[in-house]
């Protein structure tokens, strides 16, 4: 592939959008999980909930910050590099992200800080109001940038007026039954990468025999809440598959392998899509299942991405294997948290050394399917930025020059870099530093203080000085 | 409508200014305090509230998106090195508030990123003001000028202007909140960062006056403008007395209006252009579905709930940072 302004301003945004999805899919589902926390503590009184919920606001903090900062990116990048999307679709998507930033964005900025910060400070009801509110943020946040992405996969009400976009019925853009599926099934996946993180850590500390009564709330709170989540979560994502074999059929068949016209159709397990002889090699396939997923019938025809004109073809082996790694990701998800409550409910749980070490490393499955879920739904939608009406080569920035792109690309792979490793890093010692012994320090300091200083060992003598 | 959207416009943009002003500022002074107990004073000034500051720049830049698509996506494509190095430098000061404290090694890399970022991201911004008021190359509302069509001897002085101009600020801000010596520092570079602003908008006002840019004929056709330097200049002789008699409250306030007064000029210069002489307000504007869509929530409920927000927020963190815990917890 020729490296063009338009490759690079791709590759750019996959990169940019793919690092940002990664925090606040974790916080979203965090702060609601904090908010139960802190409820949970005011109306008990148990000091564990408090300890609980100190500790991982500290991670919050972070994979909020990192969230925050590469989110600006984003607001930015649409007029960097798709100006012409910008121009075009303005009147639509402008108005979109701006009620995501008045009403979200806005939300979680201010009293984050008072998370954070405040806690003595404010009263304890306004406390908790102020972890709701933050909770409350991320969610519209999400909501508005659903709606928006829903958009440019099935856009509705608009006109087309000198190859503006302009908006000429508001509610059907915002209760556009896309965005009804693909809004549950985003924030599902929030709430689900929260509470595998939850768990865990709680099975990490269980294996190495420390924090245990913290543990224990965290991987049973995080195993139910998934045990529980996961099947809403692929009755979701049958429906949206339902909205992208009705609205998107092209997209369809690239993540179906389906390259003819079959009817009854077959369903493609897995195989080999091979684009250059429009086949799949290696394919085991069942028959007639296809029809069933697609159209909910044992005869239906379903159509093969051969019945589309080739400039209109998405890419097949991204959305192919994305979404079998996706479904893939949610089917050991599942498994594990039905069985983590079997064995919760039967208190056996803490003696299966063989399932907390799959809990612990499972963390990773729900970013993988959110990622691979979202290049399907994205890769998927090429050649188009908006579906059927805006190509992705015409919604680039038309005096992009290669260079530019060059330049900008190697800048953000740096930086991202060196805060992902560190982010992670930190967080990390986070986790191992674990959360017993720390809850006096934030609650009886009555400065602005800081979140990541309170992890330090008092023992350890610091110079300040020290590295410079 | 289309008026409410350019005074939600001029207000986002203004408290931006204003208010991550006074931290980037905070920023680059901390970069030139070898000391790091000061150090960490300096950085807490700021700490509880540059989030919520950050805000104000993606607000500015949805709302210009939202009403004034035109105006988004020509802007943002013509200045497309200079805010990639203003993202990457606010990215680097961002994360520094969490990374800092964690660090033990690696903290001079925090420091850097801290210092290095806020002065990258504020010299970014004058540079693009600069080269707005200079004027970019448009034909037919389109941008020509080509990927380097922002630099000029004029756009660069802008961008060490607006370092200055935020230094101060930030200097004004760590008199209001700390105590004792980082106080007595911010006391000591208020004078000098004053005079080397002013030096800064002679030597502007010279150029501007040499090269004949368009914006001067503005002044001549409107001589009211001279209303907002000439508030400038009142708040510039308070801000010397009040930094004399070391009144610890004032001076952040005058440096404020000083902006202000600045902002609004610039503002009315340009008006009813947006991008200075090419795209008016009116051309740039979205169609009326949009700005209505917008106004009957965002902008008649959420966004006095948004000033609102921020009030509270500085209402928590009133009052001057102790130093105490500070160290008590790093031994």
């Amino acid at each position: 592939m020729d490296v063009t302004a338009l490759f690079l301003s791709r590759l750019q945004f996959a990169f940019t959008v793919s690092f940002h999805i990664i925090f606040p899919s974790f916080t979203i589902g965090l702060a609601a999980w904090l908010t139960m926390l802190e409820a949970l503590h005011l109306v008990t009184g148990r000091p564990a909930y408090r300890v609980v919920f100190e500790f991982w606001l500290k991670i919050f903090g972070i994979a909020f910050g990192l969230g925050v900062v590469s989110g600006i990116v984003m607001a930015f990048e649409f007029g960097t590099n798709w100006s012409e999307l910008s121009r075009m679709s303005g009147p639509i998507q402008g108005p979109l992200l701006t009620y995501e930033t008045f009403t979200a964005f806005a939300l979680e900025a201010s009293f984050f800080g008072v998370l954070l910060f405040g806690r003595k400070r404010v009263a304890p009801w306004f406390y908790l109001l102020s972890t709701a509110m933050v909770a409350l943020g991320t969610t519209l946040s999400a909501f508005w940038i659903m709606v928006n992405n829903s958009w440019m996969q099935v856009p509705v009400g608009y006109v087309i007026e000198n190859g503006i976009f302009v908006p000429s019925d508001w509610a059907k853009i915002i209760f556009s039954p896309v965005v009804w599926v693909r809004f549950p099934h985003m924030l599902l996946a929030c709430y689900l990468t929260g509470a595998s993180c939850v768990a865990a850590t709680g099975a990490w500390y269980l294996l190495r025999r420390v924090f245990e009564a913290e543990a224990r709330i965290m991987l049973r709170m995080g195993l139910y809440l998934a045990a529980v989540l996961i099947p809403v979560q692929l009755f979701f994502g049958h429906l949206t598959g339902d909205y992208v074999h009705d609205e998107q059929p092209a997209k369809f068949a690239a993540i179906e392998g389906r390259w003819h016209d079959e009817q009854p159709a077959s369903e493609v397990l897995i195989a080999l899509p091979d684009q250059s002889v429009e086949t799949n090699h290696y394919a085991i396939s069942i028959p007639v299942l296809g029809s069933l997923i697609g159209s909910m019938s044992f005869t239906s025809k379903e159509l093969g991405l051969t019945s589309f004109p080739p400039q209109d073809r998405p890419p097949v082996l991204i959305p192919f294997f994305a979404f079998r790694i996706m479904v893939g990701c949610g089917m050991i998800m599942l498994a594990l948290a039905w069985l983590g409550t079997y064995l919760s409910l039967k208190g056996r749980i803490e003696q299966n050394r063989i399932f907390l070490w799959s809990t612990f490393l499972s963390f990773p499955l729900p970013y993988v399917a959110i990622l691979t879920g979202w290049f399907t739904a994205e890769v998927g939608r090429q050649p188009w930025t908006v579906y059927g009406l805006l190509r992705t080569a015409d919604a680039m920035t038309p005096f992009l020059t290669t260079r530019a792109a060059t330049l900008s690309l190697i800048v953000f792979c740096a930086v991202y870099t060196l805060i992902f490793l560190f982010g992670l890093f930190y967080i990390y010692s986070l986790l191992r530093a674990g959360p017993a012994g720390h809850l006096v320090l934030p609650a009886t300091d009555a400065t602005p203080d800081r979140p990541m200083s309170v992890v330090k060992h008092p023992a350890v003598p610091h110079h300040p000085t020290a590295g410079e | 409508m289309m008026i409410f959207w350019v005074a939600v416009l001029a207000i986002s943009t203004l408290l931006y200014v204003l208010l991550d002003g006074l931290d980037l500022g905070v920023g680059i002074i901390f970069g030139v305090t070898r000391d790091e107990a000061k150090r960490d004073i300096m950085m807490t000034a700021v700490t509880p509230i540059w989030d919520g500051n950050e805000t104000w720049l993606i607000v500015t830049g949805v709302v210009l998106w939202g009403a004034f698509p035109l105006v988004y996506a020509s802007l943002l494509s013509a200045f497309y090195l200079p805010l990639i190095i203003m993202l990457a430098g606010l990215i680097l000061r961002g994360v520094a508030f969490e990374f800092r404290h964690k660090a033990k090694r690696m903290r001079w890399l925090w420091d850097w990123s801290f210092a290095g970022g806020s002065f990258v991201a504020a010299f970014a911004q004058g540079l693009t003001v600069g080269a707005l008021v200079e004027g970019l190359r448009f034909a037919n509302g389109h941008y020509v000028g080509g990927e380097f069509g922002w630099l000029s001897p004029f756009a660069v002085l802008c961008g060490i202007g607006l370092c200055i101009g935020y230094m101060l600020l930030g200097a004004a801000w760590l008199v209001r909140k700390c105590e004792t010596d980082v106080r007595e520092i911010a006391y000591r570079q208020i004078p000098v960062l004053s005079i080397a602003l002013l030096v800064f908008l002679v030597v502007v006002f010279a150029y501007a006056l040499v090269e004949h840019l368009p914006v001067m004929d503005r002044w001549l056709e409107r001589p009211y403008l001279l209303f907002f330097p000439a508030v400038g200049a009142a708040a510039a002789v308070t801000l010397a007395m009040s930094v004399r008699e070391r009144q610890d409250g004032l001076p952040f306030f005058m440096v404020v209006l000083i902006f202000a007064a600045a902002f609004c000029t610039l503002a009315i210069s340009f008006w009813p252009y947006m991008i200075p002489f090419a795209i008016t307000i009116e051309a740039a504007a979205a169609p009326h579905a949009s700005l209505a869509f917008m106004f009957w929530g965002a902008g008649l409920f959420v966004f006095p709930l948004m000033l609102l927000y921020t009030a509270v927020n500085y209402r928590v963190f009133r009052g001057k940072v102790r130093q105490g815990p500070t160290r008590t917890e790093q031994y």
